[in-house]
């Protein structure tokens, strides 16, 4: 393993210790437990939009704090869940009177230490309500299972509820765009090449050099398929085609397409994807109105991508155009 | 003999050994199926309930075990974190503020613990995780526990069911937790929640002896 750090233990917050220099301007870190807050919270009779999960997934979640987007970010160990801890402390750091919304991708780990936080909070008098992620169409949903991941869409859902929570919509407001933002959003992911968990020393699978792993989610954990490499233009359908089957999204259309890089993969690859992703949607009669195209929702050096697709109307395209500041994502402001 | 406050704080800081010795195979089963920290996750935990023993071990068995699940819930994390912590902490409650534990208490600790991770956690027998160890656990507690055993036999006998429980996962397609993301592929591993319960009752019954 080689990787730029000292101690596997200590990763997450001597590289919370660089990021608090990094961006004084927007947020503040605590470190015990350990959440990272915008600058100016609590702000006053504003909704709280608090995130987190494991860390690794850089900039997800904590470079989404700020202005427009998140009010707090809880991060946990490399692919761990935060703990109740430090999501009550977000909460009551971030609660500026009306109330909480939790934004949890669908993970056990994640589900079970935000309900427990929500219930301290609760307990607290407090106001808070949850949100589930889950747009992974790799894995099959089912009652009987922990049901799909949540991935990409929780940027995009990131950035459209801080957005309204910004303008002064109120928890129930935000809390029903949440829904309406998981209920029409869909990803799949794929990777060339495994990561390494720091305190685990391997990566976390191997691959030839001429296998791909299909379907895979954001913590190195194996796909549903490992097939063989193959050109782009037919790479790209594979993760596109299970997304539009599974909404479905249809000719008429209007979306969001966000190319995401899993930490590992240039730019130069991902514009590439990114323009045969455009040129089938527009085949399919789908009109592509707002896109994203950047490693967004990573895993450590993950060498592959993930294609997300939003179904848009006017309250989102307005939402998702409204300014925001944050480390990661800024415009408008 | 019954079961005291310092006799359940060794108990941990045995446990606490056992993790960190088997941090890394842990880490190992939980990386074939999982991502790779369960092992990771659960020696964060124990090791900081030791130095929290360290300062202070409280007066009773269920204070001991309330301590223990606070700190796990506070420390661990992922799924392992609010399973475990809910185990302890419904074990707490089951024993009230006896002085010492006996069998039948022990027995009823597992039962409770056992109560609250599938409330928290919704798992069956089957759906590959912990609570297909700690599931023939608790059945053979209990037994042994009815028909006058003392606390050493009740936990021997828990903790040879969840080895088995826990071998028993190997075959098993994961409908819980991460594994479940695999579908098929899960099929063929152990289970890293199931082995560190049978780890766990393995060291409980060692102390106990
Ligand atoms: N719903 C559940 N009920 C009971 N046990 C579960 C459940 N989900 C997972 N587990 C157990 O938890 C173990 C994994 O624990 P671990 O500490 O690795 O958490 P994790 O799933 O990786 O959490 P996170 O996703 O937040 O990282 C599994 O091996 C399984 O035994
Ligand atoms: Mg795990």
């Amino acid at each position: 393993m080689k990787k730029i750090i000292n101690d596997p233990a200590t990763v997450v917050a001597d590289a919370l210790r660089g990021m608090e220099l990094a961006h004084a301007d927007l947020l503040d870190v605590q470190y015990d437990p350990a959440v990272v807050v915008r600058v100016d919270a609590p702000v006053p009779r504003k909704v709280a939009v608090v995130s987190g999960g494991g860390s690794g997934h850089e900039p997800l979640h904590a470079g989404f704090v700020g202005r427009g987007m998140l009010d707090a970010a809880c991060p946990g160990a490399v692919f761990t869940s935060p703990t109740p801890d430090q999501v009550l402390a977000a909460v009551q750091r971030t609660n500026g009177g009306a109330g909480a919304l939790l934004i949890v991708k669908n993970y056990t780990g994640d589900v079970l230490n935000f309900e427990t936080a929500a219930e301290l909070a609760a307990a607290e008098g407090i106001e808070v309500r949850s949100v589930v992620v889950d747009d992974d169409v790799a894995v099959k949903d089912s009652l009987h299972t922990a049901g799909r991941r949540g991935v990409g869409g929780t940027v995009l859902l990131e950035k459209i509820v801080g957005a309204a929570a910004e303008r002064g919509v109120d928890l129930d407001g935000c809390e029903a765009l949440a829904r309406k933002v998981a209920g029409q959003v869909r990803s799949m992911g794929l990777a060339l090449a495994p990561c390494t968990v720091p305190h685990a020393g391997e990566p976390s699978f191997t691959l030839a050099d001429d296998e791909m792993e299909l379907g895979i989610g954001i913590h190195g954990e194996p796909g549903r398929q490992r097939v063989p490499v193959r050109p782009a233009d037919s790479l790209v359908p594979a993760l596109l085609d299970p997304i539009l089957g599974d909404l479905p999204f249809g000719a008429g259309d209007r979306v969001l397409l966000f190319t995401n890089g899993m930490g590992g993969t240039p730019l130069l690859e991902l514009y590439l994807a990114h323009g045969i992703a455009e040129r089938l949607l527009a085949e399919r009669g789908i009109t592509v109105r707002r896109r994203l195209v950047g490693p967004y929702i990573t895993s450590l050096e993950m060498q592959g991508m993930s294609l997300t697709l939003l179904k848009l109307d006017d309250e989102l395209v307005e939402l998702w155009d409204a300014p925001v500041r944050t480390a990661a994502l800024r415009w408008g402001l | 003999m019954g079961c005291t406050a310092e006799r359940v704080a060794e108990a941990l800081r045995a446990v606490a050994r056992v993790v960190a010795e088997h941090r890394e195979e842990l880490v190992r089963l939980d990386r074939e199926i999982g991502d790779g920290d369960h092992g990771e996750n659960l020696n964060r935990g124990f090791t900081a309930l030791v130095s929290k023993l360290d300062g202070d071990v409280p007066g009773t068995p269920g204070a001991v075990l309330k301590s223990a699940a606070t700190t796990l819930i506070s420390v661990v994390g992922g799924a392992a974190g609010p399973l475990y912590g809910t185990a302890f902490l419904r074990a707490a409650t089951s024993v009230g503020d006896a002085a010492e534990l006996d069998a039948g208490a022990v027995a009823g600790a597992l039962r409770a613990a056992l109560e609250g991770v599938v409330a928290r956690g919704k798992a069956a027998v089957g759906d590959k995780t912990m609570v297909d160890a700690l599931t023939p656990a608790v059945a053979a507690a209990s037994s042994v526990a009815a028909t006058g055993g003392d606390v050493a036999g009740v936990l021997a006998a828990a903790a040879e069911a969840a080895e088995q429980g826990a071998e028993s996962t190997v075959p098993l397609v994961a409908r819980k937790g991460r594994a479940s993301y695999l579908g098929e592929r899960s099929a063929g591993h152990l289970d890293p929640g199931a082995r560190s319960t049978a780890l766990l009752l393995r060291t409980l019954a060692g102390s106990a002896r």
